[in-house]
């Protein structure tokens, strides 16, 4: 598990100091749409830059190093309990190595831990695999995006919003409404369908760890996705939420069966620092 | 590319007058941070007294950096700004008691802030969210630092020497605010999307 651990740790590094190449290759493909010499296209160029300086110098290309969100895949046969250990003492490691801004904070005492460890933080999510390899996926999920989120209870009489795909169409285009600029667009939007609150938030979350560039199943969904994309484009709020016609890069619905009374949406925002990456073990 | 206004800090009430919403600045000279809980300690009641750096004409970066701590000196390693919207509720009261000429962070605040700095001649300068490697790159020394130990690094009030930290005003002395510009045409565009049916 020493071995694992400092593998956790690099995972962590990795995953703090660069984006997904395909995180980056969207955001160099919005360069182009924006007006030259614009507020959007100047943020973009800056944030390329620190991009490619985060890199190079091996440092957290953003200084809100989130709540770290662990996906694991476990093999059958292998401690989930030793896991979850190995997973915390890589965090406490990470917090100094990389370094990682301290951002547990105690609810009760309002003490920062300093380690980034307690109650529930980091967030592990864990399953069993038939596979014989261990994958773990890690995301850095900033506040300021963490924050933009919301929850949906259909149906919504103000938002015109029924129980049915418009209808979701409809809270998301909402939801970035309300964010603004506030969770630093251009975002990237997770959206989970279901019978329950506690699932639709892990289902939103699960589908921000998709790449950008992937195709959904379900062809239904998947041109839902590209028609409210078009759409929240459309918005104007743009890179920075300085107006532009970059405020989204994708977006991904995940949907599980429903209960005949409920349909909750819940909406995850995604900032364009969007930091995920995979140990595969 | 335009050029940016370099301004230099303390700034002075002229200096702030002559900002408009919109305008691409460079910021040299000492400013500080705080964020939610340095907020709520200065709005609590007045502490003038008691903060060690002089707040007059400065500017109150919103950023809880990542600081490493080498041969006995903090470096900040990243350092963008955090959501404004956050402290709407005591960034008014922070404006009138504390001086300072400059609020700094990103995605705009609200309604009592923008009477604020009107009332006492501030401005707000929105960073690049996110960009916190760049950004760190503009700050050449760590003063000092203030509630280090009770706060944390995250919350604690450091005092920065920056030099070229580059912002846009997007709420002025005068009223004007970007951030409110884009939100208002993105409603009208959002209410004809939720208007038409699918």
């Amino acid at each position: 598990m020493l071995k694992l651990r400092d593998g956790i740790v690099e995972l962590y590094k990795k995953v703090a100091t660069s984006l997904p190449p395909d995180v980056e290759e969207a955001l160099r493909s919005a360069l182009p749409a924006e007006e030259e010499g614009s507020a959007a296209a100047s943020s973009l160029s800056v944030m390329l830059e620190n991009v490619r300086m985060a890199r190079e110098n091996a440092k957290p290309l953003c200084q809100d190093t989130g709540v770290p969100v662990f996906f694991v895949k476990v093999p059958m046969g292998l401690s989930q309990l030793d896991m979850k250990e190995t997973i915390l003492d890589a965090t406490r490691i990470a917090t100094v190595k990389v370094p990682l801004r301290p951002n547990a904070v105690d609810v009760v005492t309002d003490k920062n831990s300093g380690d980034n460890t307690g109650a529930g933080f980091p967030i592990i999510y864990m399953e069993e695999t038939r596979s014989g390899t261990l994958s773990i996926d890690l995301m850095l999920k900033g506040g300021g995006c963490e924050n933009a989120g919301q929850l949906y209870k259909l149906p919504l009489e103000e938002l015109g919003a029924q129980r049915d795909l418009d209808g979701v169409r409809r809270c998301v285009l909402d939801a970035v409404q309300r964010a603004q600029g506030r969770g630093c667009p251009p975002y990237i939007i997770g959206v989970g369908i279901g019978a329950s609150k506690d699932q639709v938030t892990r289902l939103a979350k699960d589908q921000l760890m998709r790449k950008l560039n992937d195709a959904n199943a379900n062809s239904d969904l998947a041109a839902l996705e590209k028609k409210i994309l078009t759409e929240i484009n459309g918005l104007g709020i743009g890179p920075q939420g300085l107006g532009g016609r970059i405020t989204a890069l994708g977006v991904k619905i995940g949907a599980n069966h429903r209960h005949p009374a409920s349909y909750f949406v819940d909406v995850s925002v995604g900032c364009w620092a969007h930091r995920r990456g995979r140990l595969i073990w | 590319m335009v050029t940016p206004v370099a301004l230099n800090l303390p700034l002075s009430g002229s200096d702030v007058s002559g900002l408009t919403a919109g305008d691409i600045v460079t910021l040299s000279g000492r400013l500080v941070t705080g964020r939610d809980r340095i907020h709520k300690y200065l709005a609590e009641r007045p502490r003038k007294e008691e903060v060690p750096f002089d707040l007059s004409g400065t500017v109150l970066y919103h950023c809880g950096p990542v600081v490493e701590k080498a041969d006995g000196e903090f470096r900040a390693v990243a350092a963008g700004p955090t959501t404004s919207m956050r402290v709407e509720m005591y960034e008014a009261i922070v404006i009138r008691e504390y001086g300072l000429r400059g609020i700094m962070g990103k995605g705009g605040m609200g309604e009592g802030t923008r009477r604020a700095l009107k009332e006492c001649g501030c401005v707000y300068f929105h960073a690049i969210g996110g960009a916190a490697v760049y950004l760190a790159a503009r700050i050449r020394k760590t003063v000092g630092v203030w509630k280090l130990e009770e706060f944390g690094p995250t919350e604690a009030m450091w005092l920065f020497e920056v030099e070229g930290f580059p912002a846009i005003v997007t709420m002025d002395s005068h009223g004007n605010d970007l951030h409110r510009e884009v939100e208002e045409a993105s409603l009208k565009r959002f209410s004809e999307l939720i208007k038409k049916s699918k």
